[in-house]
Formats: C-alpha cells, structure tokens, sequence
C-alpha cells in the first residue's frame, strides 16, 4: 500500500473507510487521484474474526448494552446523550451506534440489500405534505441511480433472484448470483404469506451463494449479523473494495486516525482534516478535496465541529440543517415457536422478504410502509437473555426448560419501517459532556412522528398474522415503542436543489463548499424503509462519478 | 476451529491494531490472559479462582446452579459457570467487581435473616435456596449474577465456562465453520414440495 509522506497535499482525503467511504475511494483512486482514507477505527482482518458472542455481538439488555463493541463504537470513550425534545436536558445514553472499522457498518451487517422502490425518491409529490414531519423528494429519481443499483450488486456481489417480487423497481440487469438457499425460517415466512394472498421472495443478500471474484461462498456457519465474515464471503467494502483500491497503488489507508475538524483556507475552501492518531498525537492531512463518509451521526458532529470564525454555525451550514431531519431504523418485531426444529443458528440470517406493505396507502390512514422479513435475531446469550416467551420464568427449572426447547424452535418476523423526517430530531454537540479525546459528546435528539407509532403497530398486527398462518404453536409480540438505539444513521445533511432547504446538491457537494462532499446516509432526504446500505453504495458509486468528471474539468 | 486458533486470533488482534485503538488496548490483553490461564488450569485439572475465594466461589456457584439448575440435562453448575464469572471479574467485567464484593455479604445477611443459625447460602437446602433467590430476584446482584450465569453456560468454553460445550449441547446449538442445506425440518420439507 501507497504511504504519502507527512506534508503532502493529496488530490482527496476520505473521512471514514465505510460502505460509502471505502467504494468513493477506490473509484478517485481507480480513476488516477492521490487518495488517503482516514479511519477513526482499526483495519480488521478476516483472520481478526470469529465466532465469539460474548465479544463480538452487541447485546441489548435493560439498561445498556452489555456488548464488548469491538467492530463498534465504544460508548465508554465515546458518549452519547440523549433527549426526546429541544427543552430537554439530554442524558447520558448508548443511543447511537455505527461501523467503526474499515468497511465500516458492512464489516458487521445482517447483508440486507434492498434497492429503493422508484416511489421512495418522490413520497412528497405523491402523498403530499405529512403535518409535523419534513417530508420532501429527493432532487434525483430512481432512474438516476439505476445504474448504479446495477454497479454495487455486480462490483460488491450480492444474491438475489431478479423479478421475483411483484412490486421490484425495473433493473436493467438481473442479481450476479443465485439468492442464498431457504431457510426454515424462510420456508415458513413463504407458507404464511401464500396463504393470506401476499408474496414473499428470496431475499437479495450482500453475501456469495457462490465463489464471485476471486472471494470464497458462504460456507453457512451463521455468525454474520454483528459478526465480521471469517470466509470473507460477507461482501462488505472491507472484503470486497478496500483490496481494490489499496491495489491502485494510490489510496493510502490509514486506520486509528479520528477526525477532530476539517480545515478551511481565507478563500472558504477546505484544505485538509485535523486528526489524532493512535497515541493522541495531532496531525494534518492537506488535501484538495475534503469527501466526508462517516456516517449519518459522526458527519454532522464533524461539520458542527469543524466551526470557525467563516463558518461560525459549522462547516456547509448556511441552512441551518447540519444534523438536522435525523432518521433512524424504525421496525417491529413478532416471535413465534413451531413444532419441529427450525435450526436458526445456521446459515443467512435471512432468506425470504415480503414487500407487499412498501408503500404508503392513504386507505390506511397514516403515512409509513415497509417491508417484513423472518429471521432469528439471537445467538445463544443473547437468545437467553431476550428470546424467550414473555411469560417464562427469568430462571430456575422452567427457564431452564424453556431455553432447551425453544432454542431451535423460535423465529422472528422482523419488520424494517419507514421513519419520517423532522426537523426538530437532530444530531448536535453536547455542550458539557466530552469524549476520551476532550471533543463535544453527540448529542440526539429524537422522537418518532405519531404516524412512525401507527406504521410500526400496523406492521406488528401483520407479524402476528404471517405467524398464525405458518403454523406458529405460540407467538407474542414484542411491545412497540420510540426508538432508544439506532443503528441506520440518515437524513442529517439532507441533498437537495435549493442551497436554503439542504446541504449537499444531488452531487453530494455542499452548497456552501464547492470542494467539500458528503457521501453517507446523512444524504438521505427519506428514509426508505430501513433497509439503506444498498443506496447508500450505489449513491457512493454515483458521487465518485460526478467529483471524477468535475475533477477532470477543473471544477473542483 | 480450536481453542489454540482462536487465541491466536485474539493475540493478533491485540498486537496489530491493539496500538490503534485504545479500547481494545483496556480490555483485550485482561481478556487474552484470562481465556489462555483459564485453558492451561483446565488442562491441568486444577482450576484455581483468581478473584473469588474458595468460600465466595461456593456461594457463587450455589446461586448459578438454582439459576440454570443441572437435572435430566447439565446445568451451570456442570458447565462450571463460576469459573467464567471468576474470569470476567479480573478482565472484561472488572469494573463490577463491587456487585459481588458489596452482593456476597448482603447474601449472607438475607441467609442469617430468613434461615437464623444458618450463614451460608451454600448451606440452605434447594427449596430455601429458592425462597431467599426469590425474595431478591429484583436486586443488581441478582441480576449480574443471572447474565454472568447465562454467560458462563453459553459463551465459548475459552473463557472459562461452558465447559465440554455442555451449555451449547443442552440448548442443541453446535459451533461449526461450514454446514450444508437442509438446515432445518422445514426448508427440508420446502426443498422437498419443490421437487
């Protein structure tokens, strides 16, 4: 790997070696630019992985997170706070929590990999204004990033089968790999949807059913969600970008390196990253171009603490919408135990997805959709913990039967939402409380729109039902309620026409900075329906395009 | 993978990139040491407690096995559950050392309290054992005791619990690298109706 001296002023520096981050990289540097990725995290390896729970799985249990966060963001040396509303004073709380590693979130992620349906770039048009929420479309439509919908599957790998859902956006090139085979939990999903008259389809997952590019199948051992891939078959931008861009021979990787401020020129411009590396020391890294990817949270703590007397509200912040809109992954959830052994622990966590509850329906009477997909949620700990039947005793004899025989006999029906804009859910900086590195804490500000509230129980009735129909012997419903975590970080830089009412243009460029860009989810203007990584790839893609033809005229 | 692998793996990553990140720094060399001294004491067959004392490790113990009670399947008592917990507190769980050291005497007071002339929980019968349990179910050091138990059946046996896999056995989850479709009784069944 390319290693650029302390004083030299690259074409581009990438702040976060993410999803979005890694595949933005590669293409500048694939493309003849002098590239270095600055990670606040490690650069893991395959051989770094295993099959640890107790290590690697972040498990939720009241009141924290009792997880090692160790592909995670560690909330002992990074806080968060915490607050529903604007008057009130946050609390300390794990709330938000991202990728920090290279490859970022996609080192550790479940491999969901849902294109946008076309409807999700004009929801505004098309059901018009939602009161109390920001709802807007997006200033490009699904056409304009087909293409790249079609590049991320074919360059990352994905399986899938092309037109098995009724209600797919048009593609102009079908999955490169076969879907991953069912699951019980699959086979089951598919049962109940067939006999209530809806459509479940092979799910299109971001990891091999066969060897693709030189990266092994998946072998099924079923450590994925939370897990880094041990077969490097999960096809995270760790496996599956960051060797293609270290092979350019331009694109310095440099991992432990966390981001304090970006710095600006007299003429407005930025000009590098502050950062600290592994032992605390300070350094800067000049560049020409400044391309933030660190996700919807950690981008506008960054560009709020990149203030200085030309940007005094934060850097690109004219609008006053740095962090602002911020969305999380909102969803449902039902369990229910079947007869015969369903084996869950193996394989995918996912293999059949129904979408016929996408879109929004005025007839409903609230503004939301989703999707729904079965799952186990659980390895052993956290199964014991948290995957038992409500009323099971907490221990002794009964819990411990109860945990014998339901190990492999449970199923989740998971559901992945649409969660509206607001303007007055926001990520800001605590003005006290301070991180291991004396920077301000993030601080959230977040509570759900009253239709997010209907959408989720709409979803959770539908679980109930899918279970019921598949032959559930018990099923219950997990109590819906507000977000306390999030883990699908959007909206906080939203994109955007008109320099007033966003940040970034549909270029991802900031209005106010003609060499600075955002490429994460915090370019999301919607949500979607919980399920972003695939657009945040393809518009990472789509991005590295347009800075590589302005780059090239000059024009950056 | 064997246990000998997996330490490697953990080594390497506290060497690598342990440098790099502080907080692997705090927590995986306690960890390293801890998973490699607890395989070498089972090897030698004489595991040694490294925060309790013989005395708290029986009383400990004694809670873990009315947590998950041994019976027509291993408990944690079998699978050696106390020993994780002894692990956990000199490594990764150090700063809950005080829910114990504050835990165990409260315990034996709630003992002396319920059962007079009695002053160990490890002394009680089973069915007293339930009781005085019962009566502080909704205490911290129930509670840590209860996910430590959990932990100590569960987690891989490198940490010092789970001893044979006898917590995953019971539960019937297998750590394997690789496994071939079918994978349960109802994709069988699917695979089947395809044909």
């Amino acid at each position: 790997m390319v290693r650029y001296p302390e004083k030299t002023e690259v074409d581009f520096v990438v702040i976060g070696g993410g999803g979005a981050g890694a595949i933005v990289a590669k293409e500048l540097s694939a493309a003849g630019f002098q590239v270095v990725i600055l990670e606040q995290g490690p650069y893991l390896h395959e051989s770094d992985f295993e099959h640890d729970e107790l290590k690697f799985k972040d498990i939720w249990e009241p009141p924290g997170n009792i997880g090692q966060e160790v592909l995670t963001n560690n909330h002992s040396l990074q806080p968060n706070t915490f607050r529903k509303a604007a008057n009130e004073k946050a609390v300390r709380a794990a709330f938000v929590q991202y990728g920090r590693c290279i490859g970022g979130g996609t080192v550790h992620f479940t491999g969901n990999y849902w294109r946008f349906h076309e409807i999700d770039f004009h929801e505004r048009s098309r059901w018009g204004d939602v009161p109390g929420a920001s709802l807007a479309d997006w200033p490009i439509a699904y056409q304009d990033l087909e293409p790249y919908y079609t590049k991320a599957e074919w360059e990352l790998g994905v399986s899938g089968l092309a037109g098995a859902s009724p209600f797919d956006p048009p593609r102009s090139k079908p999955y490169p790999l076969p879907p991953m085979p069912v699951k019980s939990s699959g086979a089951l999903l598919e049962r109940g949807a067939r006999k209530l008259g809806w459509h479940a389809y092979p799910a299109p997952m971001a990891i091999l059913s066969q060897p693709y590019k030189g990266r092994s199948a998946c072998a099924h051992c079923g450590f994925c969600d939370q897990f880094g891939c041990e077969w490097g078959a999960k096809s995270s931008s760790l496996a599956a970008v960051i060797p293609l861009a270290e092979k350019t021979g331009r694109c310095e990787i440099r991992p432990n390196s966390y981001v304090r401020k970006i710095s600006t020129d007299p003429r407005g411009r930025v000009d590098g990253a502050i950062y600290f590396d592994s032992q605390k020391r300070e350094h800067l890294q000049r560049a020409k171009a400044v391309v933030v990817c660190c996700n919807g949270a950690e981008t506008p703590r960054l560009l709020l603490m990149s203030e200085s007397n030309q940007f005094p509200h934060g850097l690109a912040n004219s609008s006053g919408l740095v962090g602002k809109n911020f969305m999380v992954d909102l969803g449902s959830m039902c369990l229910g135990t079947f007869e015969h052994p369903l084996n869950e622990y193996k394989s995918v966590r996912v293999t059949r997805v129904i979408h016929d509850f996408y879109d929004s329906d005025p007839k409903r009477g609230f503004f939301g959709g989703g999707g729904i997909d079965a799952r186990f949620e659980f390895y052993p700990i956290s199964f014991a913990l948290n995957g038992l039947p409500p009323d099971t005793p907490r221990w002794g004899a009964g819990f411990k039967q109860a945990l014998m025989e339901n190990f492999n006999r449970t199923v989740t029906i998971f559901t992945h939402n649409a969660c509206l804009p607001l303007e007055s859910n926001s990520i800001s900086l605590d003005p006290e409380l301070k991180d291991a590195w004396g920077l301000p804490a993030l601080r959230v500000t977040y509570k759900s729109h009253p239709d997010d509230f209907q959408t989720m129980k709409f979803f959770s009735d539908r679980c109930m039902e899918l279970l019921e129909a598949a032959g559930a012997v018990r099923k219950w419903a997990v109590p819906i309620g507000d977000a306390t975590a999030a883990g699908h970080l959007l909206g906080t830089c939203r994109m955007g026409d008109s320099p007033q009412h966003s940040v970034v243009d549909k270029y991802h460029r900031a209005h106010d900075v003609r060499n600075l860009f955002v490429v994460d989810g915090s370019s999301f203007v919607t949500s979607g329906r919980n399920q972003p990584t695939c657009t945040i790839q393809a518009l990472a893609y789509r991005a590295a395009d347009h800075m590589i033809e302005a780059a090239k005229c000059g024009d950056i | 993978m064997t246990d000998g692998a997996a330490s490697r793996r953990r080594f390497l990553l506290g060497s690598a990139t342990g440098v790099g990140a502080a907080w692997l720094e705090l927590r995986w060399p306690a960890i390293l040491a801890a998973a490699a001294e607890a395989q070498q004491a089972a090897k030698s067959g004489q595991a040694v407690f490294e925060f309790f004392t013989l005395e708290q490790a029986a009383e400990v113990e004694a809670v873990a096995a009315q947590i998950i009670p041994s019976g027509d399947k291993p408990g944690a008592q079998d699978a050696q559950a106390v020993y994780f917990i002894d692990r956990a507190l000199n490594s990764f769980d150090h700063d809950k050392q005080r829910i114990y050291t504050e835990g165990l005497p409260a315990l034996e007071s709630k003992v002396r309290e319920l059962f007079g002339g009695i002053d160990r929980f490890s002394k009680l019968n089973s069915q007293q054992q339930v009781q005085l349990l019962t009566a502080i179910q909704d205490t911290e050091f129930f509670e840590l005791v209860r996910i430590h138990t959990i932990m100590g059946f569960l987690a891989k046996p490198s940490y010092g619990g789970n001893r044979d896999q006898l917590g995953w056995k019971a539960i019937g989850f297998e750590d394997r690298m690789s496994y071939k479709p079918p994978f349960g009784y109802y994709d069988a069944e699917y695979q089947k109706d395809q044909k």
